[in-house]
């Protein structure tokens, strides 16, 4: 039975028909939308090289089944950048080595992204190795990881300092 | 080319890192920190890894139908029922491959398919071609396979049991080492059995196989272009010439794709021969873990004379390495064990025995430090033993046994070390880490009887650089510049993320006096450099950047002659630097000059070629000069023990490591540290469990634990030592890939001291590795008189 279902992906609505419900979003974004920068890594939800954002939170594409996505917002690492303007996470990425073979990359970059938003680290660099602990580097690249996520979080906050106020009456109220 | 000799440090407490720093973009060429050559397209995503390349039109999917048993004979072989599933196109076996049915990288025999009888649990019997990658996986799974069992040897015991060897046992001596034993004033003996290691590249095996009207074109993840060339010729009956294999990168290597590829690519290139369509095979990360060959595990025997003052005297060492099933690279991967078993130590009399085992598990491979590890962390659980028995520092047990001084610079197999600057290393580190007040804080704490023990320790690594199969040590280069002044680099090394591309495409900018981003790298072609070794033995950057350095001089000094003829001014007088051509008083753009120079009919394509001088080797003799030079290093590791459950984390490390003049200290840093990660991490974590069928119970990392970013340690720093390599490498720069691994041995050698902490000094912890926390937990009870 052929089921269909609507994605927003990187701001594009796609119609999508699926015909077998055991379809991950990592097998639909690969193959289905050509959507290469999501890796597959182990396919079982350890690695973290397949993360994406699904509603604005970090999610393992390999463990989601696409047919239970109807209607999600789903952003991968193509479309973080603003054009040629890369994303503050992507920038420290580059600043700070925080790779070698690239591979895991996109899945740091995008639970990066998750983690930042989920707003839980504060200056912490524990809580932030801590919070990437999901996304293994075989490389070994953690150093630069860590240190990138950290500089990206500063970049954001500076960013977003003419909003503070408006942020902390949203908390009041 | 200033820059490649500062103090480079990473992660010093309190430092704060600037987005950029480091990074000067129009910086010279060679010794600055150029970030990677891929970097923007890896934080965009836009790398392009082996599977991401699109499917071409009527891309067929492989799989393989794998063994269910370790050791058996195959009896029948039902495969109707896997071409009755969905979308299968054709099933082959061993009987239908048209020539070669081989993908041995050492001239070995070694199947791609089964022939009758299974060697392995996981090893491929056939293969299914299907539309896409899942229908070919669950169509493997649908074969009805019989087998009748035979007796499998799983283990080294096993092996040894019955006789079951590679070759003969290699015996490397010096000396009369029984005499030297026996001259010590005490005698120690133990056992160390290090674990195996699973390469777990990001990205697993890969390849993709495009029929093209007179031969192959293939596309695979590996270390060795010039090998799958070769072996898929062979499988399907064409001379080399007529495949080309190209990588434009690989996510990991690490040595697990020196060889592993080649049943890949053999077997799309056969089935792109069959169908007459594209094909491509990925495994599956399980599939990977059951197939592919790992780290070898080694057992270490030891028996070792020496003095009050902890000096060896005479020692002998019986290495037993498991290679698996099959040859692949195995018996040079035991040959570096051997050549490692001294590491930094002068052993004034010694033997090394070295026997290398079949079993009937996946057949074991390179896996950076390819076999040096082994042999070196034998001698460094010598010296703490040594340490232990005399109650003394470890440190002091390893300075009184560093090669130097007069007579004590000749290496078991008798190449002398003339670069040795080992004491003045590990001296700087000692000093820089303050270990030795940390030390006596630890051993002060220890002694209060806390549950959270802590523990310390540092060792040294000395690596020799250079294949041991002299042969390999060659490599080549081909440069075209463009009338744009463009130029356009490729060489026969591979890029894993190690940050070679980056590192040759400084080399040829430096030449040309060119910024770095005038120079284009592009995919490893066996269509451009033909016949070149695996990117292994961390030669990458040796050997591929002489040969660019000599294809680049090639068309500089082709420049610079025309030039001087058509300005009339001498060649000495045109100089290339800093963007520019300077001849005599006045300048010239590069790109102005090349486009002159081609109305002038010059040539502006050149190949290079580089040969490493100077070796010479007889591994059956274990005698000669088979290193160029050695690569040094020393890390300090601080960890803390839980003694109630054998939880640990490290809490401080240090490292100062020699990469002789840096080409480039930001990759440099790099290697050093994830060395250090991935060495720690074999040693502590990472713990291959088979069962007794043969199977492998830890194929996944969900039950194979490798270093998280949680578990780095909290403390890092890292510092280049200063200094030139001796020798005459490129710029003087030396290898770091594999030297830094070993680095790690300090984190296992610290949990030992916590461990030790926990008794009274009369028991030595004899920990082996992985240091898990069951192991730490039992050592622990050990010390306190409960052993279980």
């Amino acid at each position: 039975m052929t089921l269909s279902i609507s994605l927003t992906v990187n701001g594009v609505r796609q119609d999508l028909a699926i015909d077998d419900p055991r379809v991950t979003l990592l097998d639909l974004l690969r193959d289905r939308l050509t959507l290469t920068g999501t890796k597959k890594g182990c396919d079982r939800g350890q690695c973290g090289a397949c993360t994406v954002l699904v509603d604005g939170r970090r999610v393992n594409s390999c463990l989601s089944l696409a047919l239970s996505l109807d209607g999600a917002e789903v952003l991968t690492i193509e479309g973080l950048a603003k054009g040629d303007a890369l994303d503050p996470v992507q920038q420290a990425f580059i600043a700070h080595d925080g790779f070698q073979c690239g591979f895991c990359t996109p899945g740091q970059i995008m639970s990066a992204v998750g983690l930042l938003n989920e707003g839980e680290t504060g200056d912490d660099p524990e809580r932030i190795r801590e919070g990437m602990s999901g996304n293994l580097c075989r490389c070994g690249a953690y150093a630069g990881i860590a240190e990138a996520v950290s500089t990206a979080r500063r970049l954001r906050d500076e960013t977003a300092r003419p909003l503070r106020d408006e942020d902390e009456t949203r908390r009041i109220a | 080319m200033s820059g490649g000799d500062d103090l480079i440090t990473r992660g010093m407490p309190g430092a704060t890192a600037q987005p950029g720093a480091g990074h000067p973009r129009a910086a010279p060429a060679v010794g600055h920190p150029h970030p990677h050559d891929s970097a923007p397209a890896h934080v965009s995503g836009r790398a392009l890894y082996t599977d991401d390349i699109p499917a071409p039109r009527n891309c067929l999917h492989l799989a393989f139908g794998l063994s269910e048993r370790a050791r058996a004979e195959v009896i029948s072989m039902n495969l109707a029922p896997v071409r009755a599933m969905p979308g299968v196109v054709d099933v082959l076996t061993a009987a239908d491959l048209p020539f070669a049915n081989d993908v041995s990288p050492s001239g070995d025999h070694e199947p791609l398919l089964c022939t009758g009888e299974v060697y392995f649990h996981g090893q491929p019997l056939f293969i299914v071609v299907a539309t896409s990658h899942h229908l070919a996986r669950r169509a493997a799974r649908a074969a009805v396979v019989e087998y009748r069992d035979r007796p499998a040897a799983l283990t080294i015991d096993d092996a040894l049991a019955i006789g079951s060897r590679l070759e003969e046992p290699i015996v490397v001596s010096r000396g009369d080492w029984q005499a030297g034993i026996a001259a010590g004033t005490h005698v120690i003996e133990g056992r160390l059995e290090l674990g195996g290691q699973e390469h777990f590249y990001l990205e697993g095996q890969a390849a993709l196989a495009l029929p093209a009207e007179d031969g192959m074109h293939v596309h695979s993840s590996t270390q060795h272009p010039s090998e799958i060339q070769h072996k898929v010729a062979e499988a399907l009956g064409l001379p080399f010439a007529a495949v080309t294999v190209e990588t434009r990168r690989m996510g990991g290597g690490f040595g697990g794709k020196e060889s592993q590829g080649n049943a890949l690519a053999c077997a799309c290139a056969i089935a792109a021969g069959r169908t007459g369509r594209p094909c491509r095979m990925r495994y599956d990360r399980d599939d990977d873990m059951r197939i592919t060959g790992k780290r070898h595990e080694a057992r270490i025997d030891y028996r070792c004379g020496f003095d009050g003052e902890g000096r060896i005297t005479g020692i002998r060492f019986d290495q037993y390495i498991r290679c698996g099933w099959s040859q692949d690279l195995s018996l040079a991967v035991a040959d570096r064990s051997v050549l490692h078993a001294d590491n930094a130590y002068y052993l004034p009399a010694v033997q090394i025995t070295s026997e290398r085992l079949v079993t009937n598990t996946a057949s074991n491979t390179a896996f950076r430090g390819f076999g040096g590890p082994q042999g070196l962390v034998g001698i460094e659980r010598v010296m703490d033993h040594i340490a232990a028995t005399l109650g003394a520092d470890p440190l002091a047990i390893r300075q009184a046994n560093l090669y130097g001084g007069p007579g004590r610079l000749t290496t078991p197999y008798l190449m002398e070390v003339t670069d040795n600057i080992a004491p003045e290393l590990v001296a700087a580190l000692a000093e820089r880490s303050d270990y030795h007040a940390r030390r006596a804080a630890i051993e002060a704490e220890n002694a209060a009887g806390p549950i959270i023990r802590r523990g310390i320790a540092l060792t040294p690594v000395k690596f020799g650089i250079s294949f041991t199969l002299t042969h390999l040590n060659q490599a080549g280069a081909l440069v075209h510049v463009y009338t744009d002044g463009s130029i356009h680099l490729n060489h026969g090394g591979t890029e894993m993320g190690q940050g070679l591309n980056m590192k040759v495409a400084q080399v040829a900018a430096e030449v040309f006096g060119q910024p770095v981003s005038a120079v284009r790298i592009t995919p490893t072609h066996t269509g451009k450099v033909p016949n070149t070794s695996a990117t292994a033995a961390s030669s990458g950057s040796d050997l591929n950047g002489m040969a660019t350095r000599a294809a680049c001089e090639t068309i500089r000094e082709r420049l610079a002659a025309f030039a001087a003829e058509r300005w009339q001014v001498s060649a000495s007088e045109v100089r290339f630097e800093e963007g520019t051509v300077r001849v005599g008083a006045g300048t010239v753009g590069f790109a102005e000059l090349a486009r002159a120079a081609y109305q002038a009919r010059v040539q502006l394509s050149a190949t290079g070629f580089y040969a490493t001088p100077r070796l010479q080797w007889d591994r059956r003799a274990g005698r000669g000069r088979p290193f160029f030079y050695f690569a040094y290093g020393a890390a300090v590791t601080e960890v803390a023990l839980d003694t109630l459950t054998g939880e640990n984390r490290i809490l401080r490390t240090d490292i100062l490591h020699d990469v002789g003049r840096s080409l480039n200290p930001a990759l440099d840093l790099g290697q050093i540290e994830g060395g250090y990660v991935q060495g720690a991490g074999w040693l502590m974590t990472e713990e291959l469990v088979w069962d007794k069928a043969g199977r492998l119970t830890t194929h996944a990392p969900s039950t194979y634990k490798i270093p998280a970013c949680s578990d780095r340690p909290r403390a890092l720093t890292i510092e280049l030592w200063k200094g030139d390599n001796p020798e005459d490498t490129i710029y003087r720069s030396k290898a770091v890939g594999e030297p830094p691994f070993m680095l790690g041995t300090s984190a296992f050698l610290a949990l030992s001291h916590a461990v030790a902490s926990c008794g009274d000094g009369s028991l030595y912890p004899a920990l082996d590795a992985p240091a898990t926390p069951e192991r730490l937990l039992r050592a622990i009870d050990a010390q306190r008189g409960e052993p279980w």
